[in-house]
């Protein structure tokens, strides 16, 4: 039989911004979203004082003040460092990891010996090597690992780890969960499931097959058995092929000119462009969207979007460039204030595997591009990227540039911002007198 | 069963009837080919680079580098500025330089025991040392493996 373990990394972003700073340790901690728009992290105590996630920062800003709550910037660079030493450490422990999102792994561990056992060596480990704490629960399926990990980080009492197939009444543990917390099911269905009096999982573990797949396709029927302790979402190694490429980005401030934007539009579609060469695919159509700030109802609001169709599949950075800037030519309206613009690469394709076709260029030509990004994408990765781009496109101190106001230093992935430790002989005699900045510490 | 050929080395079961099944044969990897008289000598250099990850980091999940301040380490032979390679996975026991947590800061100290004490103690006389036996606030982060410093 299957059995899997979900490790889930507690408040990641803020347990990050932990690692470093251990007079956090007690106090509530929040991560807001690119551009400090609104609260994507909170730690433990800022959801005990009932910050609600993706609470907008200049709504909330007189309780972070008040409630001296520390507030943080994303700093991508050093969550995204420490995700892949968690992960390191998953895979040198668990026979079979599969990565589910930055800070969620889930384990094959059938056919374990001693999976308790196992799953409480693994928490223990990533805690002391990586300094993140996170929570295991071990089940028969994904979408019950799932549960048990929300069980062992709420229940302090499991010391971090739940395996559900030890529970001596699984079905009261179904009772006590929201049908819209299970995973696969999400609030829209939960909805939907409470127009039919479906509360909880038991509820919906109740629900006749038929209706289920009916109302819900065979995705809800999956999450029905899953939850009944059929397995039936495997160990997927490889990741699934990319659909979609998106490169987008908040501004630092509202911007109106069209000027601003083109120059935002064209970085957005280098940047796409450059991953796309990266995965070694090319698109067939460029979509450019641009939208006003969602939470000011005072300004007037529009969500322009356009999707510009190209001759043929491509990923030279010229051609989708051109194609994104038609498209914005589409989607902006003059007079509204934007606050986030985006490209979105669409119909992805091998670049080996292509058939070809009479629009097509001349190899030669085909050949003379391919050699023209390989000579851009090697300079900009050896001298930063944006070191080589379209004229078009902008130098970095520009407006549309993202607001990081709070971010934390990049502790561990460069050399100018390593955290500083120990203190010079003044500030030490400062603060062990009691008149320094920090006379609330030791005086080390 | 091991034989050595002409500098070729074989690995596994020679007769087949050792094992029972088709022999498994490992042939090590021959950088200089196969040759009649001397190996040739650039055989020893065909290796790869020296790493000092490999000297430094054995951990690298749990490896962090942090910069240290001020003098209070200087007979341990930490000076200001220096880049120190703390090592989460390494045990902490007396004796070792660490990175540890005390009302709520990293510091740098030696880590010593006097009788059922544990104390942080500096690597220099101006400083004192503390006595953390009680300290709720007290955790070791990490041990202190390599000093790198610039000279």
């Amino acid at each position: 039989m299957p059995l899997y373990a979900l490790v889930d990394c507690n408040n990641f972003y803020a347990s990050c911004e932990r690692l470093f700073r251990p007079e956090l340790k007690t106090r509530p901690v929040v991560v807001l979203s690119n551009n400090d728009g609104c609260v994507i992290s909170r730690s433990a105590e800022a959801k005990a004082l009932g910050i609600p996630m993706g609470a907008p920062a200049y709504q909330w800003e007189h309780v972070f003040r008040k409630q001296g709550i520390a507030v943080f910037s994303s700093n991508y660079a050093l969550y995204g460092d420490l995700s892949n030493r968690v992960m390191s450490v998953l895979a040198d422990m668990a026979p079979r990891v599969e990565q589910y999102s930055i800070d969620e792994a889930f384990l094959d561990i059938s056919g374990i010996a001693e999976p308790l056992a196992l799953c409480r060596a693994i928490r223990e480990r990533v805690g002391r090597h990586t300094g993140i704490p996170v929570s295991v629960g071990i089940a028969r399926t994904k979408t019950l690992a799932k549960l048990a990990a929300r069980r062992a980080k709420k229940d302090a009492s499991l010391g971090g780890v739940f395996d559900w197939t030890a529970a001596p009444d699984p079905e009261a543990l179904l009772r006590e969960t929201e049908a819209g917390d299970v995973w696969g099911l999400g609030r829209q269905c939960a909805k939907r499931l409470a127009s039919r009096g479906v509360r909880t999982a038991l509820d919906f573990v109740r629900l006749p097959a038929d209706w289920v797949r009916k109302e819900l396709t065979i995705v809800g029927l999956q999450t029905q058995l899953e939850l009944k302790g059929v397995s039936c979402l495997s160990m997927t190694e490889a990741p699934a092929a990319r659909r979609s490429v998106l490169c987008s980005r908040s501004f630092g401030q509202l911007i109106e000119e069209r000027e601003h934007l083109r120059e935002a539009v064209c970085a957005f579609a280098a940047r796409a462009a450059e991953k796309l060469r990266a995965g070694g695919l090319e698109a067939q159509a460029v979509q450019t969207f641009v939208l006003t700030p969602r939470h000011r109802e005072n300004l007037p609001q529009h969500q322009g979007q356009a999707t510009t169709t190209l001759p043929g599949p491509t990923n030279f950075t010229p051609d989708i460039v051109a194609a994104a800037l038609r498209g914005l030519d589409e989607a902006f309206r003059p007079g509204f204030s934007y606050q986030k613009a985006g490209v979105v690469l669409l119909g992805l394709e091998s670049a080996v595997v292509r058939q070809a076709s009479l629009l097509d260029l001349p190899p030669e030509e085909r050949e003379r591009r391919r050699a023209l990004m390989r000579v851009v994408d090697g300079v900009n990765r050896r001298h930063g990227r944006g070191m080589l781009r379209l004229a078009i496109s902008s130098a970095p101190d520009r407006p549309w540039h993202m607001r990081q106001h709070r971010r934390s230093p990049r502790y561990t992935t460069s050399w100018d911002e390593l955290p500083r430790i120990g203190r010079k002989v003044q500030e030490a005699r400062a603060a062990a007198a009691g008149t320094g900045p920090g006379n609330a510490r030791r005086p080390f | 069963m091991r034989l050595r050929t002409n500098g070729l080395e074989l690995l596994g079961p020679l007769d087949p009837a050792d094992s029972g099944t088709t022999p498994k044969i490992l042939l090590p990897l021959l950088l200089a080919g196969v040759q009649a008289g001397f190996p040739s000598p650039a055989d020893d250099f065909i290796d790869k680079r020296l790493d000092l990850n490999e000297h430094l980091v054995p951990h690298p999940a749990a490896t962090f580098f942090v910069r240290a301040v001020g003098d209070s380490m200087l007979g341990a032979g930490i000076h200001d500025g220096d880049l120190l390679v703390v090592d989460r996975a390494v045990e902490a026991c007396a004796g070792r330089v660490v990175i540890a947590a005390i009302g709520g800061e990293l510091t740098v100290k030696r880590l010593e025991r006097k009788g059922d004490r544990m104390l942080l103690a500096p690597a220099n006389p101006d400083y004192p040392s503390f006595d953390v036996s009680e300290r709720e606030d007290f955790e070791i982060w990490g041990v202190v493996t390599h000093v790198i410093h610039k000279v």
